[in-house]
């Protein structure tokens, strides 16, 4: 059964989600993958305000296709989320609770995580065509220059997810496979 | 002597780059469809009935499967008796830059690997040319997605590593990819040639269709005992946990130096896209 969460999450919020639920996210999200991510880092490195509040977001890897005509985005499945790991701590440490991506995440990650209270969701990759149907608007609001990778906010309503790894570091890549294994050889 | 006009490629490599990119081809929904029927695991299920659920939206609505919709590897097999008119480079660009225009595809390729600016027309394509008897030109748009291709590794055995040493290798390569890759995969092998040529047949092999084994009968056991080693793994779709860890594995080899024993590994998602056209 999917738990329904709704967005800003809070810290106290994210620390209640346990590896292995399936949720359903509705609320504001952001998008950032690579470049982007690059770019926040050196504006909190400065010191400098973020194009959008970090406080209590989520922030969801991924770079839509051009939207069709009368929908608000094009296909938008999660991208590889260890290319983010490099800055992901520090936008933790800034009030990031959520981030939505697919793959493994390196311990300094889930080491803030840890620290500061926060969850990563791994949404379907490769399943951007049917995870858009949940998006309900979208707007650029900083990187336009970066094409698919610019930062947007999207409006979304029960997106499917799954906590990979909760705020306690318990980590579903781990146990999933495990608990698969277990039940398959009877132990 | 045939003649065939550059434009006319530009028009196919065109409408390719677009029908790939949105109908998956239909060996590969059988064999989600049929490790689908295998699964018992709720989660497990669960994702491929949505894995299922996307292709079918993308199909009937025209929108790309997968929002990587990859760099353009454009495969030609051009007839000895064809003259091409026009600039066949140009020609093929210009047919990935306007497909990926008119079907709205993600332009994903930087014209630098270290200053990173978007070239704004996913050109260039990844082109290779392969000179055959005849006079058509066979034309094949398969889009690469990165998830995956960063999951791909390559290595120099040595001719005393042998079968042990690629079986290992290639079940290692799985592993270090775990959930990274989008799983279920599809698991490209290629064996022999030089440094350049082994990763070429990776490539290659991935757009063999998942229900043709290797011409090769030793080739084909090979195939079907790694499928069956790596669905053992437990990896399962998107990582969960699960028997569906990959959708084939398909190996091509070559000749190769009496000192070398090249073994490359092309992973490749559950979207694993190519359309073909004879001119």
């Amino acid at each position: 059964m999917e738990k329904k969460i709704t967005t800003p999450l809070t810290r106290e919020a994210a620390r209640q989600l346990r590896c292995g639920e399936s949720v359903l996210i509705s609320g504001v999200i952001y998008t950032a993958r690579d470049a982007a991510h690059k770019r926040l880092v050196e504006l909190a490195e400065k010191g400098d305000p973020l194009p959008f509040d970090i406080e209590n977001a989520t922030i969801y890897y991924v770079g839509p296709t051009p939207a069709q005509e009368g929908r608000p985005i094009g296909s938008a499945g999660p991208t590889t989320s260890y290319r983010m790991d490099a800055y992901s701590p520090t936008l933790i440490a800034l009030g990031e609770t959520g981030m939505i991506g697919k793959g493994k995440r390196g311990p300094e990650v889930i080491a803030a995580m840890k620290e500061h209270g926060a969850v990563y969701f791994g949404a379907i990759g490769g399943a951007g065509a049917l995870l858009a149907r949940c998006v309900k608007k979208a707007e650029i609001v900083a990187y336009e220059d970066l094409g698919a990778e610019a930062v947007r906010r999207l409006e979304v309503e029960d997106f499917p997810a799954v906590v990979v790894i909760d705020s306690t570091g318990k980590n579903l890549y781990e146990t999933g496979r495990a608990e698969y294994l277990a039940a398959r050889d009877g132990k | 002597m045939r003649e065939i006009e550059a434009a006319r490629i530009t028009q196919v490599v065109k409408r390719l780059c677009i029908e790939a990119n949105c109908r998956l081809p239909e060996d590969v929904q059988e064999r989600i469809r049929a490790c689908r029927a295998c699964e018992d695991g709720e989660t497990a299920c669960g994702i491929l009935d949505k894995i299922i659920q996307n292709y079918e939206i993308a199909g009937a609505e025209g929108v790309p499967i997968c929002q990587d919709t990859g760099m353009a590897c454009v495969f030609l097999k051009i007839g000895q008796e064809v003259h091409i008119a026009g600039d066949l480079r140009a020609a093929v660009d210009e047919g990935v830059r306007q497909g990926y225009a008119e079907g709205r595809l993600r332009k994903s390729v930087v014209r630098d690997p270290l200053d990173r600016v978007n070239t704004g027309d996913n050109t260039p394509a990844l082109l290779y040319c392969e000179l055959v008897p005849g006079e058509q030109i066979e034309i094949t748009v398969a889009p690469k997605g990165f998830g995956s291709e960063n999951m791909s590794q390559i290595k120099m055995l040595k001719p005393s590593d042998g079968l042990d040493g690629v079986r290992d290798f290639v079940l290692q390569v799985v592993e270090d990819a775990g959930p990274n890759p989008c799983p279920p995969i599809v698991v490209g092998v290629g064996v022999g040639g030089s440094f350049d040529k082994a990763a070429l047949l990776a490539k290659q092999a991935l757009m063999r269709p998942l229900d043709q084994r290797s011409q090769s009968p030793f080739y084909a056991g090979l195939e079907e005992e790694l499928l069956e080693k790596i669905n053992q793994k437990g990896i399962g779709p998107q990582g969960f946990g699960g028997k569906t860890t990959a959708l084939a594995v398909n190996i091509e080899t070559m000749p190769t130096h009496i000192a070398g024993l090249p073994c490359a590994v092309n992973i490749n998602c559950h979207v694993t896209r190519h359309k073909t056209e004879v001119l």
